[in-house]
C-alpha cells in the first residue's frame, strides 16, 4: 500500500509542476523561476504543442489520470484487486516514455534544458518505479501479502 | 485494521499539505505581478549609450530628420505606429527624403512601456528591431491586457525569427534598461512630456500627427526637385 500512497503523492507534485508550467504558457505567470532561460526556450519551441495541445496541459492530464488511479489503488478494497496496478504502472510507462521522448528532444533538438522539466522527468520516473514495485509485489510468485480476502471469495 | 486506519489517516494528511502547498503557491504565484520587470531607476552609465542615437531607419544623406519620441504603451503613438508610419515610409523614407530617429520615452504610468521598449532592444542586438517594434505595436491592445506581457513579447520574437535563448537572456539581464532611461532623460531635456513628440530641427512637435502632415512638413523643409 506504500508505494500506491508514494505514488499518489508523487502524482499530485507533477500535477502542481504541469499546471505551474501551463499557467506560464498561457501568459498568466510572469517568468518561470527557473534562472537559466532555457524554460522560456523550451516553452517557446514548436515542440512545447503536440497536436495543438499544449504539452505542459498534456502533463496536467496526465498526472491527474495517475492521481485518480493511484487514490483508487489505496482504497481497501481495491487492495487485493490486479487491476489498479497494472493501471497505475501501464499509464506511469506511458508518461515515462513520453518524458523520455521529451528529454531527448531538449537536449539534441532544441539544445536547452528546462530545470522544471528535468523535475517533471523524475517525478514520472519516481512514480514507475512505485508502480513497478507495487506490481511485482503483487504479481503471482511476488512477495504479496495478503490484504484481505477477495470479495467474491465469500460466496 | 486499526493501523491501517491510522495509516491512510497520516497518507490524507500528507496529501491535504500538499494540496495546501500547491495550491497556496500557484495562487501567489497568479496574484503576483510578472517578475520580469526593467527599472526605471536605474544610473545611466556611459557605455549604455555608447554609439547609440537611436533607432534609424531611412538614408543617413536624407535631407530632413525626425526623431521621435513614443511609448509602446501611448494609443496615440501606437495609431501613428500602425496607420500613419507605412505611408510615411512608403513616401518620404525609401524615397530618401526623410530618416526617422526613434528614442523610447516610455511614461511613468504605462506598467509595460519599458519592458515592450526593453523587447525592442534586445531584437535589435540581433537586427530585428524594426519587425519588433512594428508587432508590438500592432499588439497593444493585446498585451495592455495581459497580467504579463513579457510572454507575449517572447512570442512576437519567436515570430521575427530571434535567436530565442539570447533574446531571453538579454530580457532577464535588463541588459539595455540603462540605454532605455538615457532615451527618457535626453527627451526630458530637450522639454518632451508627451508621446508622441515630434523633433524637427530644434522645434518640438506635440500632438497627433498623420502622414499628410509629416509629408507638407517635409516638402517645406526640403522641397521636391522640380523636373
Amino acid at each position: 500500500m506504500i508505494y500506491r500512497m508514494g505514488a499518489a503523492l508523487m502524482s499530485l507534485v507533477g500535477l502542481f509542476v504541469s499546471a505551474y508550467l501551463y499557467l506560464y504558457k498561457i501568459g498568466r505567470i510572469g517568468s518561470l523561476a527557473c534562472g537559466s532561460g532555457s524554460c522560456e526556450t523550451v516553452q517557446a519551441s514548436p515542440w512545447s504543442r503536440i497536436a495543438g495541445v499544449e504539452v505542459a496541459l498534456v502533463g496536467v492530464i496526465g498526472y491527474a489520470g495517475l492521481l485518480l488511479v493511484a487514490m483508487m489503488a489505496v482504497q481497501p478494497a481495491l487492495a487485493a484487486r490486479r487491476w489498479p496496478p497494472t493501471l497505475l504502472l501501464t499509464l506511469a510507462a506511458i508518461g515515462l516514455l513520453f518524458t523520455i521522448y521529451l528529454t531527448s528532444l531538449e537536449l539534441f533538438v532544441i539544445h536547452a534544458i528546462c530545470r522544471w522539466c528535468m523535475g517533471s522527468a523524475a517525478i514520472i520516473t519516481s512514480i514507475f518505479v512505485l508502480a513497478l514495485l507495487d506490481f511485482r509485489r503483487g504479481a503471482p510468485g511476488g512477495a504479496a501479502i495478503p490484504v484481505g480476502p477477495e470479495p467474491h471469495s465469500a460466496r | 485494521m486499526a493501523s491501517a486506519s491510522v495509516g491512510m489517516k497520516q497518507f490524507y494528511a500528507v496529501l491535504g499539505a500538499v494540496v495546501f502547498i500547491g495550491i497556496g503557491a500557484l495562487g501567489y504565484l497568479l496574484a503576483k505581478p510578472a517578475t520580469v520587470s526593467i527599472p526605471a531607476n536605474v544610473t545611466v552609465q556611459p557605455s549604455d549609450t555608447a554609439g547609440f542615437k537611436g533607432y534609424l531607419k531611412g538614408s543617413p544623406n536624407a535631407p530632413v530628420e525626425i526623431t521621435e519620441f513614443a511609448d509602446y504603451q501611448c494609443p496615440f503613438c501606437q495609431t501613428f505606429a500602425t496607420l500613419q508610419m507605412p505611408t510615411i515610409e512608403q513616401r518620404l523614407i525609401d524615397t530618401g527624403r526623410l530618416r526617422w530617429r526613434y528614442m523610447d520615452f516610455p511614461l511613468q504610468q504605462h506598467p509595460f512601456s519599458r519592458l515592450a521598449a526593453h523587447s525592442a532592444a534586445c531584437a535589435d542586438e540581433q537586427g530585428k528591431f524594426w519587425p519588433q517594434h512594428q508587432r508590438i505595436y500592432e499588439g497593444q491592445a493585446e498585451w495592455t491586457a495581459a497580467r504579463s506581457a513579457v510572454n507575449i513579447f517572447h512570442e512576437y520574437a519567436k515570430a521575427n525569427g530571434l535567436d530565442l535563448a539570447r533574446y531571453d537572456s538579454c530580457m532577464q539581464a535588463g541588459k539595455y534598461a540603462g540605454r532605455i532611461q538615457a532615451s527618457y532623460e535626453q527627451g526630458i531635456r530637450l522639454g518632451v512630456s508627451s508621446t508622441p513628440t515630434l523633433l524637427i530641427g530644434n522645434r518640438l512637435y506635440q500632438g497627433r500627427f498623420d502622414s499628410d502632415a509629416i509629408t507638407r512638413l517635409v516638402d517645406s523643409l526640403a522641397p521636391r526637385p522640380t523636373s
